[in-house]
């Protein structure tokens, strides 16, 4: 018997890996209970939403979404009848409550500042990050962990204390409230985790590469552009996923910095209030329109995300 | 010989002439590719918290930007080391950051193990685990109080079905002694799978002879925890508890959507009292020299700290 076929002494037992099997789906399935529940709350009606006890099986109804992208008004029936016929599904949705739209909602602009904000962001931060992390890697700097240290320590900051200081310093600059102050900051806030993540992933290319293409005639720069870029796309990538990922679910600096015209989704979505009290199908499917984005990117991740949370300290 | 020739050549060759044909010089381009990352830090980061150094000596009010700045000297700071709600603050903050650790390692520290046994279909549910730390803490956040509420809340039905206590008498947002519990189970529940994850590459990085040979000294599987599992892990975990410790220290977003530091203060962790002190009240100065000393506080921990976890790793 060969020695690489042998059986592991080592190996788990069969029970056991069953015993951790179920544990593990059981805390899978609890833990992602809540965002089932979101979901499923974002197709209740209102009624059925803060019905007790809660409504596992229900009619769905896209009336969250509606209330989501409109603002309504309460009319009485006989102005309703007089109407005529409603032109669209919302519009049916709304008038079976006595009510009429009158408008879009804040959601979809919001929404988009969030894009731009994020995307621009991200955009900035990945592109200095490379350049940074290039240098890092293949230069010898002067003080380069001082240096290092130096752009992961303003990491450490809490966002409440950074945001006072910045928070005078836009109202004197104008920037409060725009969507170029918010990728300013978000960029700095982000390019201390670019600049070590792509630093780990530039120091894997072997520097050969780079000197034989030198060799060949091409100079620094043309190296680093032929040469570095290409082999370290999976890593700006990744580094640019999870750059994407804080600017759109930051909300500290969103909640004090921005009030109106460059406001995000997230310190928007809890505000979304009903008659009475907080319109929880509304806020649920808000929030649903908010994080699927974030679950598809944590799917294309999956193998680069301790990498990301750590800051690429650990490296599988 | 050949050297020598391209040597003189080279330093014939025209200065002008030798700089278009080798490009930029390194350091050059060292210092054009890391300049603007430094330059927009010292910015956005530096130059504030230099600012916020200044207002920490003042009365500056934000609200009132043209009356005259008094220099207090030291008065915020020793106000502040003096003020009661501070202190408590502090201990709502030290309770979150422990009670959330604690957990967060036990569990995540579990499940890792538990994973690390490679049943089938592993990977497919160590995803779906992974989901909740992806997720923007305030927007969930905020979704967690339709999940607290009493009567219609899901958690609160959950626990009166397993329970048998009234779901009306499970008040988690207000009642004094179960709102800091309800911030803690939010942010256990969102951030064990990120100690999980940092774990389970400590125990993937022990190599299996170490085992081996374990067994072969027929070291018992509970000895074989406590003398390899653990100590080969323990770098890994004091990783995820200092990046999990900043964080926590640092908590704004979940509680103040969830509690908004209420009822009363029993939620109110550092942060929040410095966005009410901040934000609120307006005192400026008070609240950037309150800002520097979590600053400092942080950072030194985060030292200390660092030095340990470098003297584990080293044995």
């Amino acid at each position: 018997m060969s020695l690489t076929s042998a059986h592991s002494v080592v190996a788990p037992s069969a029970t056991s890996r069953r015993i951790a099997g179920t544990i593990i789906v059981a805390y899978a399935l609890i833990s992602i209970v809540p965002l089932l529940w979101i979901f499923a709350t974002s197709f209740k009606t209102p009624p059925d939403s803060i019905a007790y006890p809660p409504k596992i099986l229900f009619q769905p109804s896209l009336e969250g979404y509606c209330n989501l992208f409109t603002t309504r008004t309460r009319q009485t029936p006989e102005y309703i009848k007089a109407l005529g016929p409603a032109t669209g599904l919302c519009d049916e949705t709304v008038r079976k409550r006595n009510m009429v739209i009158a408008g879009p909602s804040n959601f979809m602009p919001r929404f988009v500042n969030s894009l731009i904000i994020a995307f621009g962001s991200t955009f900035c931060a990945v592109f200095l990050g490379t350049l940074s992390a290039y240098g890092f890697s293949r230069f010898k700097v002067p003080l380069a962990d001082d240096l290092l240290f130096f752009i992961l320590s303003t990491r450490m900051m809490p966002p409440i204390a950074v945001a006072i200081p910045i928070y005078l310093m836009y109202r004197e600059l104008g920037l409060s409230d725009t969507a170029l102050g918010m990728i300013l900051l978000y960029t700095a806030v982000n390019v201390s985790l670019a600049v070590w993540l792509l630093k780990g992933f530039i120091d894997e290319i072997p520097r050969e590469y780079e000197e034989a293409a030198m060799i060949d005639g091409y100079t620094r720069l043309q190296a680093f552009w032929r040469t570095v870029l290409p082999q370290a796309t999976t890593g700006i990538a990744a580094t640019a996923i999870f750059c994407l990922i804080f600017a759109w679910n930051e909300y500290a600096f969103a909640a004090l910095l921005t009030s109106g015209t460059a406001q995000t989704a997230p310190p928007f979505i809890p505000t979304i209030i009903g008659e009475g009290g907080q319109d929880w199908p509304a806020v649920a499917a808000g929030t649903t329109i908010f994080l699927v984005p974030i679950l598809v990117f944590t799917i294309l991740l999956r193998k680069q995300l301790l990498r990301g949370i750590t800051f690429g300290a650990v490296r599988k | 010989m050949l050297n020598r020739t391209a040597d003189s050549v080279a330093r014939a060759t025209p200065e002008p002439l030798a700089r278009r044909v080798r490009g930029i010089s390194d350091k050059g381009l060292a210092w054009l590719f890391i300049s603007p990352t430094i330059l927009l830090l010292l910015a956005i980061n530096i130059f504030p918290l230099f600012w916020a150094i200044y207002l920490s000596f003042t009365n500056y009010r934000a609200n009132r930007p043209n009356e005259v700045v008094k220099n207090l000297g030291f008065a915020n700071y020793k106000r502040i080391l003096g003020d009661q709600d501070i202190w408590i603050a502090m201990q709502t903050t030290a309770h979150f950051v422990f009670w959330t650790i604690l957990l967060q390692t036990l569990i995540g520290f579990t499940l890792a193990w538990l994973i690390d046994r490679k049943f089938r279909g592993h990977a497919f549910w160590t995803t779906i685990i992974l989901v909740p730390m992806m997720l923007s803490p305030a927007v969930v956040g905020n979704f967690w109080r339709f999940l607290y509420e009493p009567q219609i809340g899901l958690f609160a039905y959950a626990v009166s079905f397993v329970s048998g206590i009234p779901p009306t008498n499970i008040q988690m947002l207000s009642n004094v002694s179960l709102a800091p519990w309800s911030i803690i189970i939010v942010d256990t529940w969102m951030w064990t799978p990120y100690v999980m994850l940092i774990c389970l590459a400590g125990l993937r990085s022990i190599p299996e002879y170490i085992y081996e040979a374990a067994e072969v000294d027929r070291a018992s599987n509970w000895r074989q925890f406590w003398s390899i599992t653990l100590p080969m892990a323990l770098p890994f975990i004091m990783l995820a508890v200092l990046f999990r410790g900043i964080e926590n220290f640092k908590m704004f977003d979940m509680v103040n959507l969830l509690t908004g530091g209420g009822p009363g203060s029993t939620t109110e962790v550092a942060s929040i009292t410095l966005k009410r002190q901040a934000f609120e009240s307006w005192r400026t100065g008070y609240s950037s020299a309150f800002a520097i000393i979590l600053f400092v506080a942080v950072f030194g921990l985060a030292n200390i700290y660092v030095k340990a976890l470098n003297k584990v790793k080293q044995r």
